[in-house]
């Protein structure tokens, strides 16, 4: 396998882990509401927009968050610098 | 309801798509080795790439099918662009650069980077058909349903002219004219639909008093179609439906909102009532009879999940379970799909493959928050086409003017070819690729494998055509999960084991492949809503008991590699057949 196994690349990996499992919890916390306190979801605790929507649309924003910060992240550590560190 | 054509909707039209297939042409000198018909040499940019990433995934699902699930039946079509995007962050996260490092043409490849078996490709292989066919459905029942109104044709001619023009971008030049073609839609996409959601929020919300009378749609047995016991004309049709009842106190007795902010439009609209409409079918002797009858609802309650998901508010078990397994399905799906795993391989290397994905989050996320007000403008412009919830964005913009309208379906035609030309690309190369060079071991020279990919794709396309038109009167959202299921099943168990467990067998890798893909397509085939849509046969004679097969047969792929890969041993280097 061609797997690229330097620290920079690993350091990378471990990051993307640890965001995936931010958004796991994040998703399927907000699947669990759906599912067992839907009406929960009907609260409008945000400017007069229900908590479904406003949830809805704030997994729809996390998950470019998360991505741009990956993105930053690998570019750290993937930087020779980081390397020679 | 029936459709008159106009001049300027089929100019407008006819340019968009001959612009498309004639860009296809163009590029088509660049595609003529192997590298450059699968994988466009691995030249493209990373950021063309992620639009392109846009212009692939965003299909006739997204865009007819979310946006027809929210007009009719509110929020619970927004949960569909929830999980289609999460699926983005498996794809980022864990799957697309180790697959840019194994791959070479196909998702096969990847799988098969370790052990050199043909088992493997031979179960890829067929996967990535049978994912791409149950992709490609949706994808031509969505342009049948364009044509219809757009040029006054039938639904059929819709589906052969979109099978005809992708058959054509995809064997003229392969993966650089599909890449070009899918970032110009997508580019398109998300410009227009921002466009239409400005439009909708400026507009803001009117109360629209259309006549509540229940409306009835009768196809005789001898196939006639009568309209309230009437024959169906142009002057003697349904009439179009979805509409504002009343808006909030605070509005006091004035009829309209003027421009809405988008927070506001939302709020505004969560304290209106609005009138939906659904259909309730019944047969008899005289034929089948759909009596649409309309419904006043608090926004309120159209703006908070169990429109559509209806376990979701019964508390049935079953139903719960469906709707879990459908967002587990769509969580892991989107890193399964061939068609967009093999955009990796367009790239020059893993961090562009990072890039590309980051990209599409972009575009795709953005497009996503669209369809919500797209769906609810839908839902209020009083301007739905009742038997079909496909065509909401269309009308939609039709609403407003013929011109959008006719951009917004040329658009729309355009997102059907940028997808299925996706698709047939990647089910070509498991053909050619896969199958007769790597399976069968038939050898061939680059010019041979473009040639037999090029025949695949014209085979492809023509069961698409065929499958477009059988399944004519789906929601095409639904039928996308179906494939996510197919895929999640299929595909993730075996990609994401072979990364990160390394005890991982090649008879693991086939056994789980070929158990979730058997596991999954024999669900469906057995649920309660192929029995009543396909089958026409009573949803109590299932017997499963949910339709969405994911949170069963995910699981039952990892078990079934880890298993089978503890039973069996990985072969000594050197010693791999």
């Amino acid at each position: 396998m061609a797997a690229d196994h330097t620290p920079g690349r690993q350091g990378a990996a471990r990051i993307g882990f640890a965001l995936f499992w931010i958004y796991v919890l994040l998703y399927f916390g907000f699947i669990a509401l759906v599912l067992f306190r839907p009406d929960s979801l009907s609260s409008r605790p945000f400017g007069g927009v229900n908590l479904a929507i406003s949830s809805g649309l704030g997994l729809i924003a996390a998950a470019l968050l998360l991505s741009v910060v990956y993105m930053v992240a690998c570019r750290v550590v993937e930087s020779p610098e980081s390397d020679r560190r | 309801m029936l459709y008159e054509s106009s001049p300027v909707a089929i100019a407008i039209f006819a340019s968009f798509v001959l612009a498309v297939v004639g860009l296809s042409f163009w590029l088509g000198r660049k595609g003529q080795s192997a590298k450059g018909y699968y994988a466009a040499h691995g030249e493209i940019h990373w950021f063309i790439n992620g639009i392109a990433f846009a212009g692939d995934y965003l299909s006739a699902a997204s865009f007819l099918g979310i946006c027809g699930m929210i007009a009719f039946h509110g929020y619970d079509g927004f949960l569909y662009s929830i999980g289609f995007l999460a699926g983005w962050i498996v794809a980022l996260f864990v799957i697309a650069e180790p697959i840019k490092a194994l791959g070479k043409f196909t998702f096969a490849d990847a799988l098969d980077a370790k052990y050199q078996s043909r088992g493997i490709k031979l179960a890829v292989a067929i996967s990535t058909l049978v994912v791409s066919i149950f992709y490609l459905i949706p994808q031509m029942v969505g342009a049948g349903d364009l044509i219809v109104p757009l040029l006054g044709l039938p639904h059929a001619v819709g589906v052969i002219l979109v099978g005809v023009a992708v058959t054509l971008i995809v064997v003229t030049a392969g993966m650089v004219s599909t890449t070009w073609v899918q970032f110009i839609k997508g580019s398109l996409l998300v410009f227009f639909c921002g466009v239409l959601t400005s439009m909708i929020l400026g507009r803001g919300l009117t109360v629209n008093t259309g006549s509540l009378e229940p409306q009835t749609r009768t196809v005789t047995s001898e196939g006639r179609v009568l309209v309230d016991g009437e024959p169906q004309t142009r002057d003697h049709d349904l009439r179009p439906v979805g509409t504002l009842a009343a808006l909030p106190e605070r509005y006091g007795d004035a009829k309209s909102t003027g421009p809405l902010g988008p927070l506001e439009y939302l709020s505004v609209l969560e304290d209106s009532r609005i009138v939906t409409w659904s259909g309730k079918k019944t047969t008899d002797e005289a034929g089948t009879h759909t009596v649409y009858s309309p419904s006043e609802k608090r926004g309120a309650d159209l703006l908070k999940p169990g429109g559509y998901f209806k376990g979701l508010s019964t508390g049935k078990l079953a139903d719960k379970l469906d709707f879990a397994s459908l967002m587990l399905a769509l969580f892991c799906g989107t890193a399964s799909l061939p068609h967009i795993l093999i955009r990796y391989y367009t790239v020059k290397d893993a961090a562009a493959a990072r890039k590309s994905t980051v990209v599409g989050i972009a575009a795709i996320g953005a497009f996503y928050v669209l369809t919500l007000f797209l769906g609810l403008g839908a839902m209020t412009s009083g301007a739905l086409d009742p038997t079909s919830t496909n065509m909401a964005a269309p009308l939609l913009a039709k609403s407003f003017s013929e011109t959008l309208f006719a951009v917004i379906s040329a658009i729309a035609f355009t997102t059907v070819l940028g997808t299925v030309s996706g698709l047939i690309m990647a089910g070509s190369g498991a053909v050619a690729h896969d199958l007769v060079e790597n399976v069968f071991g038939i050898p061939m020279n680059d010019h041979e494998k473009v040639r037999c990919g090029k025949i695949a794709a014209v085979g492809l396309g023509i069961v698409a055509m065929a499958l477009g038109i059988l399944f004519r009167s789906f929601n095409v959202s639904f039928l996308v999960g179906w494939a996510f299921n197919i895929a999640a099943s299929a595909n993730l168990p075996a990609l994401v084991m072979l990364l990160f467990w390394p005890r991982t067998t090649k008879e693991g890798i086939i056994a789980a492949v070929t158990v979730g893909m058997l596991a999954s397509l024999g669900w469906i085939l057995l649920s309660a809503d192929t029995f009543e849509k396909v089958y026409g046969l009573s949803r109590d004679a299932s017997p499963v008991p949910f339709s969405q097969p994911g949170i069963v047969t995910i699981p039952l792929g990892f078990l079934v590699l880890v298993v089978v890969s503890l039973l069996t041993r990985p072969a000594p280097m050197g010693q791999r057949a």
